[in-house]
């Protein structure tokens, strides 16, 4: 069984090389709708009637795009005489509504931090893009982030679903085993305001019903390297209030 | 065992008339009309609920139909209740039954059936409806330990929106243990996963050391009532649900409830969709599969094929967000159609990253064949005889893998798939060796198919309208990259949705779980769970 050896020498490291270096590779973000200004009123006004979750909203000839709601159904790109402006890229992390400015984790925790994923009512794609961070595209733990077994010794609670009603017990029991210096960070549209699901008699309206949340990721569902960025920022290697190039050095 | 036979074999209307003489004879006085036309080649009214059992046995034992599932609809005035049976080759059937909204019992079928045992506990949670002679019912979606008895939220008169704030959790309940034996004690997984990441389901295996005696699957924590929520929608609003509450396989759900929405609105997708609705849901299988088989060899520790399969996966969804705009095939699907066009280069961009994907999976496969350490990990471990699987009316891949032939694409053609000739894989051992090679060609066939549908792509719209302006239900069928998915749709006259069910695969399948990890070692446990692939979420809704 040597064979494996060689085979996986033989395909050589395929890792991104993010954040040190854009990655540009086609297909690694859908890419999502940014705010626009129309030629006419009537354009704008179509636009926002469109979104069929109220994310983009007409002021004027102008459209401005609320990322938390956006579900990416892309009737905005594909189904309007004059689609939305496209915004390429993936660096899309923010702060959750209710923080003013970035509290990452402190610094001892920023070349090693110990994540725990909590699936809390999610449709599978979030979940499955966190996944993909493990495999050799990604791969995170070449930055230093690590899944852990126990909440005891997690540093980040990564939270993806509206939290249905069933997973909110587990989910706090999860939260409170955590060292306070916890952060939490929710990731996907439906964990930052109830996506689609939210909100019913079986489904909250994000985790920040439930939990404080500090970093959000929106998407539905955020690409992989979103997340890793959300990451990043709740690591406090990446900044959210001003946006540096990215450059050419490692980090 | 279930027999397959191709829809253009001509024993089938032979079959069918066979069948309702039988029917007409046993049951005479007790099934009270017998009619065709519409969704189903045959829809049987049953006069006397005391006739289900032995009605349900002879349709499923007897006569070779595979069980579909239940469904409960609640009118003004009375209950109807749809067992819907399929006739492979021939198309679905649906026993009907009517009873005042009074009625709260109904007999069970789960001793005829077993298959419909959960069919059955899901009724009796969500709508209050008993049955009598079953094993066990309550506990089952409304979890006992913070839901209380009596609420019935699938009911006209529960308000979706309203917030269960009476609701507390029960610091005494103890969940159900059978094993009793001195000495054993139950280990529990999940529902937050120790390590790793994982959907949200929770096992308690029973065991008194060595290997799991009882593995009992306990579902539901990411219930988000689907079903219930749609209620009220429209129907492209309920479309969004349907697409999005099972995420790794939504190009196919999307599918099945468009295809029930464009029968009640008795509307005729163009050919180049209906195509391109195959090239997407093949996308789909062999994106899934690809996934499937990363987490059987992650399973097994194998570092170095799970690392190769999961990047096979990554180029695939890369693809798909390359020629879709989105990773998971979102936003695609809309009733008449599709949402927008693909040009002929944005094809061919597609089969050169489906022909790498593909050959990529060949070099794995014949690999992986030549790992003994890995082979000695899935053979004769997890075994679901054919027997078992036809008990349990276990579907899709597990189901093939156990000789169960059924594959709706053949079994039941839709979207226009009798246009094209494919195989069904199919695998005797029932182990999971047998279900990863399943996988294996599976993966193979639909990259083949994608090929196929981009050499016959007619030219021409994409999407014509599609309006309902009458009441009407409609049932909607696909075979997910999981197995058979239903999707039964009633509208209103003015397009409201008044009521969505979605029979999933995974629904059918964690049924018959259990099967395959018990009496096995604890070790394997892992592994039998990654071969059986199953998804929490699409189960839960």
């Amino acid at each position: 069984m040597s064979f494996w050896f060689w085979h996986g020498l033989r395909k050589g490291i395929q890792s991104s090389r993010y954040p040190a270096r854009a990655e540009n590779t086609p297909g690694v973000s859908p890419g999502r709708p940014m705010g626009t200004d129309f030629s006419t009123l009537e354009e704008a006004q179509l636009a926002a009637e469109i979104c069929p979750t109220d994310a983009i909203v007409a002021h004027g000839k102008s459209t401005y795009v609320n990322p938390a709601k956006c579900v990416h159904c892309q009737l905005c790109l594909h189904s309007l005489p004059s689609p939305m402006n496209w915004e390429p890229g993936y660096e899309w992390a923010q702060l959750s509504a209710n923080q003013t400015e970035a509290h990452p984790l402190p610094s001892a925790f920023a070349k090693s931090m110990h994540i725990m994923v909590v699936d809390a009512g999610d449709c599978g794609a979030c979940l499955h893009e966190v996944k993909q961070l493990n495999n050799p595209l990604y791969n995170m733990h070449r930055l230093g982030f690590f899944l852990t077994a126990t909440p005891r010794t997690a540093d980040l609670l990564l939270v993806v679903g509206p939290v249905s009603e069933n997973m909110r017990g587990p989910l706090l029991k999860t939260w409170e085993a955590m060292p306070t210096s916890r952060k939490v960070i929710a990731v996907g549209g439906c964990a930052i305001a109830g996506g689609v699901f939210g909100r019913s008699f079986m489904c909250a309206c994000g985790v920040g019903e439930v939990l404080p949340v500090d970093f959000e990721v929106p998407g539905n569902p955020p690409p992989p390297l979103a997340i890793l960025h959300g990451l990043l920022v709740a690591a406090g290697r990446k900044s959210l209030k001003s946006p540096k190039p990215i450059s050419e050095g490692r980090v | 065992m279930a027999s397959h036979s191709s829809p253009i074999a001509g024993g089938n209307i032979a079959g069918l008339a066979d069948l309702t003489g039988t029917i007409v004879e046993r049951f005479g006085g007790q099934v009270g009309q017998l009619r065709a036309g519409g969704n189903f080649i045959l829809t049987l009214s049953v006069a006397q609920p005391s006739a289900l059992p032995e009605l349900s046995r002879f349709l499923f034992w007897e006569h070779g139909c595979l069980f579909g599932g239940i469904t409960a609809e609640e009118h003004s005035r009375h209950w109807q209740i749809h067992y819907t049976f399929l006739l492979p080759g021939s198309g679905w059937i649906d026993v009907e039954l009517s009873m005042p909204l009074e009625t709260k019992t109904l007999p069970s079928i789960v001793a005829q059936v077993h298959a419909a045992d959960w069919h059955e506990r899901e009724v009796e949670d969500l709508f209050g409806i008993h049955f009598e002679n079953h094993p066990r019912l309550g506990d089952f979606i409304l979890h006992d330990q913070t839901w209380r008895e009596g609420i019935d939220p699938m009911r006209k008169h529960f308000s979706a929106s309203h917030p269960q704030l009476e609701r507390k959790v029960d610091l005494e309940w103890q969940p159900l243990l059978v094993v009793g034996d001195p000495g054993s004690f139950a280990m529990p997984v999940g529902p937050v996963y120790e390590g790793g990441i994982g959907e949200s389901l929770h096992f308690l295996l029973e065991t008194v050391g060595e290997d799991v005696i009882r593995a009992a699957p306990r579902l539901f924590y990411n219930y988000r009532a689907v079903e219930k929520v749609a209620e009220g929608r429209t129907i492209t609003g309920a479309l969004l649900l349907a697409e999005r509450f099972a995420a790794t396989s939504a190009f196919a759900h999307s599918l099945a409830f468009c295809l029930a929405a464009e029968k009640i609105a008795a509307v005729e997708v163009p050919p180049r969709a209906a195509a391109l609705r195959v090239l997407l849901a093949e996308l789909e299988r062999l994106r899934h599969h690809a996934g499937a088989i990363a987490a059987i060899c992650e399973s097994t520790a194998l570092a170095v094929p799970s690392a190769q399969a999961s990047i096979i996966e990554e180029n695939l969804l890369r693809a798909s967000c390359v020629f879709t705009d989105h990773r998971y095939l979102f936003g695609l699907n809309t009733p008449g159609g599709l949402n927008f066009n693909f040009g002929s280069e944005q094809c061919q961009t597609l089969l050169t990253a489906v022909d790498r994907a593909e050959s990529d999976l060949r070099i794995l496969e014949k690999r992986l064949r030549l790992s003994s350490s890995f082979l000695d990990r899935l053979e004769n471990v997890g075994v679901v005889t054919g027997e078992s699987a036809r008990d349990l009316n276990l579907v899709g891949p597990i189901g093939r893998a156990s000789a169960q032939h059924c594959d709706l694409r053949t079994a039941c053609a839709y979207s226009g798939y009798e246009r094209y000739v494919f195989a069904v894989p199919c695998e005797a051992e029932g182990d999971g060796y047998a279900r990863l090679r399943v996988l294996f060609a599976e993966a193979t066939e639909s990259a083949r198919l994608i090929h196929r549908v981009v050499d016959t792509l007619e030219v021409g719209p994409v999407r014509v309208p599609c309006e309902v302006h009458h009441a009407g239900a409609a049932l909607g069928w696909v075979e997910a990259p999981r197995g058979a998915a239903l999707h039964w749709l009633r509208v209103d006259e003015k397009g409201v949705v008044e009521r969505y069910r979605a029979i999933t695969p995974s629904f059918n399948n964690w049924l018959g779980f259990h099967v395959a990890a018990e009496n096995f070692a604890f070790q394997d446990f892992p592994i039998i769970l990654a071969t059986f692939g199953l998804s929490a979420t699409e189960c839960d809704r």
